[in-house]
C-alpha cells in the first residue's frame, strides 16, 4: 500500500472574480478552438482522401468505401426473408412504367437466339429458353420499385421466383456460395447480389410486365426484379448467371455506389 | 456585484457543437442525393410556387452529378448524427436537465408573450429559468425533429427490413417527403436561432462555449416581468 501523498498546501491567493472568468474563458475557448480546428482538419482529410483502387468497387473515397462496407455488415443483421416489401393491388400499378437506362440492353438483339446461360460450379453450363422458364410456376408481384436516384413507382411484374428457379435446376450447391452474378448478353451491364437477397422469396426472374411479355426497353425477354434492392441491381436482359464466394463485378459499385444497395 | 452563474452543462455544449457540423454535412450530402431526382415542389391549383432548387444554386454549391458521393457521406455521418442525438437525449433525461427544456403547461401561452416581447410589441417578458417558453418549445421541437429525421431516414434507407417504420411514416414516398421537409425545418430553425443568438449578445453566446453567464447578484431588473403565481420554481 502506498501512503497517500500528503497535501502540502501552498498558500494561494483566492482568485478574483475577473481572474476566474478570464481563466474559464481561456480554457473553454482554447478547447473550443482546438477541437474545432481538429474537426476541420479531419473533414479536410476525409474530403480530400484518395479514391479507392479501381476493382470490384471503385470511384469512392477510400474511407467512405470502408464505411459503406462496414455499414452493410451492420444492416445485413436485420435482413430476413420474413421482411417483405409491401405489395399493392393490381389497379395501383403504373400503366406507363418508368424507364431510366438501356446500358447493356441497347443495340441490335436477336430475341429468338437468346438463351439464359447458367454457369454451374461444376463447370457445366445450362442454356435455358424462355419457354422453359415460362413452364415453371409463375409469380406476380406489384410493389413499389425504388430507384437509387430517389423516385419510386408501383409496378407490376411476373416471372419465376429465383428460389423456384434454383429448386427446378438443382442449383443448391451453387446457392451455398456467398454471391450471385448476373450479366447482360453483351456484358455491358452486370450486377452482383449477396445470396440472402437473391434467395429472398420476392426475387423474380421476370418475363412479364403488366401482364404482357417484357418490352424491349424493359429487358426483353428476361430481367431481374429484386424488390429488396434499388433499381440499379434490377438488371435488364439477363444473359448469364454465375455463382461465387467473391463479390462478382457490379456496374454501379465500380462507379462509387454501395455494393450492397439493399433496402 | 457581478457573479458567475452556471448555465450550460459540458455535455449539452459538447452535443450542441458536435451536432452543428454533422448536421451541416448531413444537409449538404442530402442535397447531393436530392439533386438526382429534383422533384419536390409546392403546387397549388396548378401553379408551382416553390421548386427546390434553382440551377444556379446547384452550380454554386457544386451539387450536380454527385449522387454516389452524397450517399457515401450521408451513410457515414448518419451514425454520428444518431449517436450524438442518443447521447444527448439519454443525458438530458438522466441528468434531469429535461426539466429546464421540455415545455410545461404554461409554455404555450407564455411563448406567445415571449414572441410579442421579442418583436417589441410588449414590454414585459414572462419570468423564466434557463430557457423562456419559446425556447423550450423550439429546443424541444428540434430534438423531436432530429428523432423524426432518424426514423424517416431509416424508413427510406431500409424500407423492406424496417417496413414497420415505413408504414408508421405513411409509406416510402411520404416518408421521403417528411425527411426532406424536416431538413427545411432545420434551415428555418438555423436562421431564427442565429438571429436570436446575435440579438441576445455575447454573454449568452459565451455560455454555450464556456458554460457560464455573468449576472448581477442583486439584479436590478431592466426587463419588467409579469407577475406569476408561486407554483413553479
Amino acid at each position: 500500500m502506498r501512503q497517500p501523498v500528503k497535501k502540502t498546501k501552498k498558500l494561494k491567493k483566492e482568485l478574483t472574480l475577473d481572474q476566474k472568468i478570464n481563466r474559464r474563458n481561456f480554457i473553454s475557448f482554447t478547447t473550443f478552438g482546438v477541437l474545432g480546428a481538429t474537426a476541420y482538419g479531419g473533414w479536410r482529410w476525409l474530403y480530400t482522401s484518395p479514391l479507392e483502387m479501381p476493382g470490384i468497387t471503385g470511384g469512392a473515397h477510400k474511407p467512405l468505401r470502408r464505411a459503406l462496407n462496414k455499414t452493410e455488415l451492420f444492416f445485413r443483421r436485420f435482413f430476413s426473408n420474413n421482411n417483405q416489401v409491401r405489395t399493392y393491388p393490381k389497379s395501383m400499378a403504373a400503366k406507363i412504367v418508368r424507364h431510366n437506362s438501356d446500358i447493356g440492353a441497347d443495340g441490335k438483339f436477336d430475341v429468338t437466339a437468346w438463351r439464359l446461360q447458367v454457369n454451374k460450379i461444376t463447370g457445366e453450363k445450362l442454356a435455358i429458353t424462355i419457354d422453359e422458364l415460362k413452364a415453371l410456376p409463375k409469380t406476380e408481384i406489384i410493389f413499389d420499385f425504388k430507384c437509387v436516384e430517389g423516385w419510386d413507382q408501383i409496378q407490376h411484374w411476373a416471372g419465376v421466383r429465383f428460389i423456384d428457379f434454383v429448386e427446378h435446376y438443382q442449383l443448391h450447391d451453387e446457392t451455398r456460395l456467398d454471391y450471385v452474378g448476373m450479366e447482360t448478353p453483351d456484358k455491358g451491364y452486370y450486377i452482383g447480389l449477396d445470396m440472402p437477397s437473391a434467395m429472398h422469396p420476392q426475387t423474380i426472374l421476370a418475363y412479364e410486365m403488366n401482364d404482357k411479355p417484357l418490352p424491349l426497353n424493359h429487358g426483353q425477354p428476361l430481367r431481374l426484379i429484386i424488390p429488396v434492392k434499388y433499381g440499379i441491381k434490377n438488371l435488364k436482359r439477363i444473359g448469364s448467371i454465375s455463382f461465387s464466394n467473391q463479390r462478382p463485378r457490379d456496374y454501379w459499385a465500380e462507379l462509387g455506389y454501395d455494393y450492397y444497395s439493399g433496402l | 456585484m457581478k457573479a458567475i452563474k452556471e448555465k450550460h452543462s459540458l455535455a449539452m455544449r459538447w452535443c450542441h457543437w458536435v451536432n452543428f457540423p454533422i448536421l451541416t454535412i448531413m444537409i449538404w450530402s442530402g442535397m447531393l442525393i436530392y439533386w438526382a431526382n429534383d422533384e419536390y415542389k409546392i403546387t397549388l391549383f396548378g401553379h408551382t410556387y416553390v421548386r427546390f432548387f434553382p440551377d444556379w444554386y446547384y452550380h454554386l454549391l457544386h451539387i450536380p452529378s454527385r449522387l454516389a458521393e452524397g450517399m457515401a457521406f450521408h451513410f457515414l455521418f448518419m451514425w454520428f448524427f444518431t449517436l450524438n442525438g442518443i447521447f444527448y437525449i439519454l443525458y438530458t433525461v438522466i441528468s434531469g436537465e429535461w426539466r429546464d427544456l421540455v415545455p410545461n403547461r404554461h409554455s404555450f401561452k407564455e411563448a406567445f408573450l415571449v414572441i410579442l416581447h421579442d418583436l417589441h410589441i410588449r414590454k414585459m417578458a414572462p419570468l423564466q429559468n434557463k430557457y423562456n417558453a419559446a425556447q423550450r418549445i423550439a429546443y424541444t421541437a428540434i430534438i423531436v425533429m432530429g428523432v423524426g429525421s432518424v426514423i424517416t431516414g431509416l424508413a427510406i434507407y431500409k424500407p423492406a427490413q424496417f417496413y414497420y417504420l415505413t408504414w408508421l411514416c405513411g409509406g416510402y414516398h411520404f416518408a421521403r417527403i417528411i425527411h426532406f421537409a424536416l431538413t427545411l425545418g432545420y434551415v428555418f430553425f438555423f436562421i431564427v436561432h442565429v438571429v436570436q443568438v446575435i440579438l441576445a449578445g455575447w454573454n449568452n453566446f459565451r455560455s454555450v462555449v464556456s458554460g457560464f453567464e455573468i449576472v448581477d447578484e442583486k439584479p436590478v431588473s431592466i426587463i419588467q416581468t409579469t407577475p406569476k403565481d408561486e407554483t413553479t420554481s
